[in-house]
């Protein structure tokens, strides 16, 4: 057994797949650093932000063929448990990034143990529901505020030496974040329990005559998909200084991401980085153009349904189908 | 000699249809025992209730001295119990290996990856797909995507195997060549279950014979005595003299 994990381990690690992710994230996150300048920071931030989602979303949709498209519930709820463990509990930064991943994490265990059994459009409508009730039980939960959210008191950020230093902090955080995202991904791809869930994605039914416990292994990809935008939606909101309904339960947000993750190619651990990213600047710059400020979500739109005609594995699995010599690096 | 599986009065109904009725057979160790009957005798939905698909309304399942009722299909594999599909199921975009290996990570041996991607390769060159391991399953041709299905199956390193019309579609050389694997998979102490529409190929490779009808079993016995049952020549062979050649094609 210990010899099989090292094995592995290394196996893994000698994967050429797993550097182009990482090195593309490193270079991205070392920009503001290298520069010191508070707008790319900012603009760093969100893609980053934007990359780990993908990352994460993309184990459970991408690996296991299930859709969920109300995945940033797993964000507004690690973002308000962390919120009010911060505001009203008075905890520490990291505890409180702990607190709404592991919020995450329950919460995706509860889904997986009940609603996971449903397949196909009928999960991917009840992950809709799960996300509305989930706002509206929130917007009417007197200890968070209700409708009107919880604001942060900014003294709290003299503790981290004042605002810039508390707003790097959560930039490292969050690069931080990004880099186990990605990991986790190329792990999670390249084990035994992911080929189980690749197995789920081709044939359920055959995998559960081959032996794959399916059950188990759909609720613990969903909650290893859940628990890193957990902790996002505290370090978000964070750095937000208040937190509402309306912005931590975005369903546009949650379509968003699959968008990213169809557009890099779903079930790679590059396709959501080089998605995300991709999808992020194209928005950036959609937003601040006059021409285009409102038509950002039309274009967006428009975007998916030309992925889904013409690549439907998205630009790495189209890079992977056309250039058999690059399918070690890209995956 | 020891009884692998024993099936005690089977029964099974969708909606109006009694699909299996009393069945009861028991399979013995190293023993290739062969199913047949028309379409719609209920043979897949034996298979199906064999390996957990479905839970059966009433009856016993007892493999090697366990009752295997109410466990899931999981459970079962990992007990030892592998099957082929009729239709075929390759996972199509993963490769071939890769569809091996999910046999043999999750099968009885459980193997962790790098020693499935070898058992995988070693049963892949058995199966004579070796050439072809690092296509996707998507690409394989019927014959192909049949071996495959059989490949998974044997990957898993099964003590009972259930093979589901692994001959339909085979032309008769690969049809000799797959009865050969079926007998050297049954040296290697393999218990076989085999449905099968290839008459004379079921009869040559079974040490016997279960003959289903509307979901009742109809015969049991040696080859050549199913054969040659009124009841099963009514209601499948049709012809007595087909009957009468394969009794003689055995003998």
């Amino acid at each position: 057994m210990i010899r099989g994990a090292a094995l592995e381990v290394a196996r893994w690690l000698r994967n050429p797949g797993l550097w182009p992710p990482l090195i593309l994230v490193a270079a991205l996150g070392a920009i503001p650093a290298a520069t010191g300048s508070a707008t790319l920071r900012e603009g760093i931030f969100l893609l980053l932000m934007y990359v780990a989602l993908a990352s994460s979303l993309n184990i459970f949709l991408g690996y296991t063929g299930y859709v969920s498209f109300g995945h940033i519930v797993f964000f507004g709820l690690g973002g308000y448990v962390g919120f009010y463990a911060l505001t009203v509990l008075g905890w520490p930064l990291a505890l409180a990034a702990i607190a709404g991943g592991v919020a995450a994490g329950l919460l995706a265990l509860a889904i997986g143990a009940s609603v996971l059994r449903l397949r196909g459009a009928y999960f991917a409508l009840a992950t809709l529901g799960i996300n509305e009730a989930m706002r509206a039980f929130v917007s009417n939960f007197g200890p968070f505020g209700g409708p009107t959210g919880m604001s942060l008191d900014f003294s709290i950020y003299r503790s981290f030496g004042g605002p810039t230093e508390a707003l790097w902090l959560a930039y490292f955080s969050m690069l931080a974040l990004t880099i186990v995202a990605v990991l986790m991904s190329s792990a999670v791809k390249g084990s035994r329990f992911g080929l189980g869930l690749f197995s789920i994605r081709e044939d359920e039914d055959a995998a559960l005559v081959m032996g794959v416990r399916a059950p188990s292994a759909k609720t613990i990809a969903l909650v290893l998909s859940a628990v890193i935008p957990g902790v996002i939606g505290v370090l978000f909101f964070f750095k937000n200084g208040n937190i509402e309904p309306p912005d931590a339960f975005k369903l546009q947000t949650s379509i968003e991401i699959i968008v990213m993750v169809m557009l890099g190619g779903f079930g790679t651990v590059l396709g959501p980085v080089v998605g995300a990213a991709g999808y992020e600047r194209l928005r950036s710059f959609l937003l601040t153009s006059d021409p285009f400020k409102s038509l950002q979500l039309t274009i967006a739109g428009v975007v998916l349904l030309l992925i889904i005609l013409f690549i439907p594995n998205g630009v790495i699995g189209w890079l992977r189908a056309r250039v058999p010599r690059l399918r070690g690096t890209l995956q | 000699m020891t009884i692998v599986l024993r099936a005690e009065d089977i029964s099974k109904r969708f909606g109006g249809l009694q699909a299996l009725a009393n069945v009861s057979f028991a399979v013995e160790e190293g023993q290739i025992l062969g199913l047949i009957g028309p379409n719609g005798a209920g043979k897949t939905t034996l298979f199906n209730v064999l390996n957990a698909v479905y839970r059966p309304d009433g009856g016993r399942i007892v493999y090697r001295d366990r009752d295997i009722r109410g466990l899931r299909p999981y459970d079962v594999a990992r007990l030892g119990i592998a099957r082929t599909h009729q239709i075929v199921r390759p996972l199509n975009e993963l490769t071939v290996r890769e569809n091996v290996m999910v046999g043999a990570c999750f099968g009885r041996r459980e193997l962790g990856l790098v020693d499935a991607a070898a058992a995988a390769d070693a049963t892949l060159e058995l199966v004579g797909l070796d050439a072809r391991s690092d296509q996707l399953a998507a690409t394989l041709n019927v014959a192909q995507k049949k071996r495959l299905e059989l490949a998974r199956a044997l990957a898993a390193d099964p003590d009972l195997l259930l093979l589901d019309e692994v001959l339909a579609g085979l032309n008769p050389a690969e049809i000799g060549a797959m009865l050969d694997m079926i007998r050297l998979v049954r040296d290697r102490g393999v218990t076989i279950v085999i449905i099968e529409h290839v008459m004379h190929a079921l009869m040559n490779v079974s040490d016997r014979v279960v003959a289903l009808d509307y979901g009742r079993l109809i015969a049991e016995g040696a080859p050549a005595e199913v054969a040659a049952d009124a009841a099963v020549i009514e209601a499948y062979l049709g012809d007595p003299k087909l009957a009468a050649g394969l009794v003689r094609a055995h003998d």
